[in-house]
């Protein structure tokens, strides 16, 4: 794709301005770094870092049947959601793969608001409005993003930064819950989110208004040392944190039961597209299942690389990486689920070299309460 | 910027020379470790390693990707640096000094003019990024 067709996000200029390495993510010109990954990746870890994620995608659903619709085309239980509250969720095809992972937020009760990848963004809207349409669902879908910018704040000392800028209290919103207010004096949803395993908050605003907030931001962090950081600081604080990308750990190919992620499926709210071809999975069992490993020999095990048990070839690695802070080469993989049980040693082809791994318990990262 | 110095030559694949007699040190350029980012593993060959122009010496890794480095000269591998196996991030620190890769014997002393002079390479990296 020639760089003039790449989309920009707002901030695409200030990125730009400060020496950020741009690349190519997903039809996006976004920073992929700003000073360095390790140095962004503990930034984010010990103290506070920035991020531009307004290549996010957002899809609004409203109307008197917008809970029947987002229950129906999702696995997490929408019913059981307060005013103010997130949750992670599946949208999922008839067999059970994934459209995409998405949160989905409770405005009101005739109002969700849904936020979704972005290289998904258009697929998830189209899908998502064919089904409306098709069953008869009293609601409206919007595609959003258009509306929105998103930036997110993480590390320990995301809430004092943040803090600063905004009257809101904070404290007062819980992990997974959000709510309206302002931010450097900017209209924003402050939701108490993330995809760091950090604390933190994902600001929604008007576009024009991205700039100054993160400046704003940064100017108010910059006494706890904030940093802007970039998506492969974002890639591995997610990675330690296990938190799943779409087109890695899972893709239409892969439900929910094999990703780890049956907590998101609630078999027991009523039909949901995929529940179905879900239910079968579950009666006949699963034949794989995504863990994750270590490192044991010198290598690492990267995106794509195949893996062998006892000299069979038995899966691929979804993502690997150095973990900055666990200070290991760590990864995702699939593995048969008879092979699938912590302390299994395997080996990674790493450029033609099977190199020793063994599955270890996730997350490989956990913050302290 | 003078960031490649005069004296030394390069590759198009982000190598860099340095030529004295028939000995030759090669490491891989500002440009490239910028590029990688933090770097993790280097991987070199052994001593005595024949080694052909264009081939591949070694790779590099960082905590994103890793990448072959070719070597930009023919000949037998004289030396390594071996400060790199268990200090890779001097190649982000100063890749034109302390982090060479390799010193390599020269075979065909004419492969130098295929090289790159530093303005030429500067204008390439230039035109690159």
């Amino acid at each position: 794709m020639a760089d003039t067709e790449l989309k920009r996000t707002p901030l695409n200029a200030v990125h730009r301005a400060s020496g950020a390495k741009m690349v190519d993510f997903g039809g996006w010109d976004m920073p992929v770094q700003y000073s360095s990954l390790v140095d962004e990746h503990h930034t984010v870890r010990r103290a506070v870092g920035l991020f531009d994620v307004s290549h996010m995608g957002e899809i609004e659903i409203t109307g008197p049947g917008a809970q029947k619709l987002t229950e129906y085309i999702t696995t997490n239980h929408v019913a059981k959601l307060k005013l103010g509250q997130a949750h992670y969720s599946g949208l999922l095809y008839e067999h059970g793969g994934f459209v995409d992972d998405i949160l989905v937020h409770k405005v009101a009760d005739d109002f969700y608001f849904i936020c979704v990848n972005a290289s998904n963004q258009e697929k998830d809207y189209e899908y998502i409005e064919a089904v409306r349409r098709d069953k008869g669902f009293d609601a409206h879908v919007e595609f959003a993003s258009d509306k929105y910018a998103q930036i997110a704040v993480q590390g320990p000392r995301a809430l004092e930064t943040l803090s600063k800028i905004t009257p809101t209290e904070l404290n007062g919103i819980k992990y997974y819950w959000f709510e309206e207010g302002q931010v450097a004096g900017v209209p924003a949803r402050i939701a108490r989110t993330g995809y760091t395993g950090e604390d933190g908050f994902e600001l929604y605003l008007e576009p024009t208004k991205a700039p100054h907030v993160w400046n704003a931001l940064l100017e108010a962090g910059a006494e706890f040392g904030i940093k802007p950081c970039g998506l492969g600081a974002r890639n591995t604080l997610r990675l330690e944190a296990k938190m799943a990308l779409y087109g890695h750990e899972i893709h239409a190919s892969l439900n929910p039961l094999d990703a780890d992620l049956g907590w998101i499926v609630k078999f027991d709210k009523g039909d949901f597209i995929g529940r179905d071809a879900l239910l079968k999975q579950r009666e006949s069992g699963l034949s794989r299942k995504l863990v994750g490993f270590e490192m044991t020999g010198r290598g690492i095990g990267r995106d794509g690389y195949e893996v062998s048990v006892d000299g069979a070839a038995a899966g691929w690695v979804t993502s690997g990486s150095p973990g900055p802070t666990v200070g290991k080469n760590i990864g995702l993989c699939y593995l048969p689920i008879a092979e699938a049980q912590p302390g299994r040693q395997f080996q990674v082809t790493v450029r033609g070299q099977p190199v020793d791994a063994i599955v270890v318990p996730t997350p490989f990262y956990k913050r302290a309460k | 910027m003078s960031t490649y110095p005069e004296h030394f030559l390069y590759t198009k694949e982000h190598e860099w020379v340095n030529a004295a007699g028939d000995i030759a040190t090669v490491g891989i350029t500002h440009h490239a470790q910028h590029e990688l980012g933090d770097i993790v593993y280097v991987d070199l060959p052994k001593i005595g390693t024949h080694v052909e122009q264009g081939k591949t010496l070694g790779s590099v890794e960082s905590v994103k990707a890793v990448s072959d480095i070719y070597s930009p000269l023919t000949g037998e591998v004289t030396e390594i640096n071996e400060t790199l196996a268990s200090a890779p991030e001097k190649l982000n620190e100063d890749p034109h000094g302390e982090a060479w890769l390799v010193k390599i014997r020269m075979s065909a002393a004419d492969e130098i003019k295929k090289l790159l002079s530093a303005a030429d390479y500067q204008t390439y990296v230039g035109a690159e990024s």
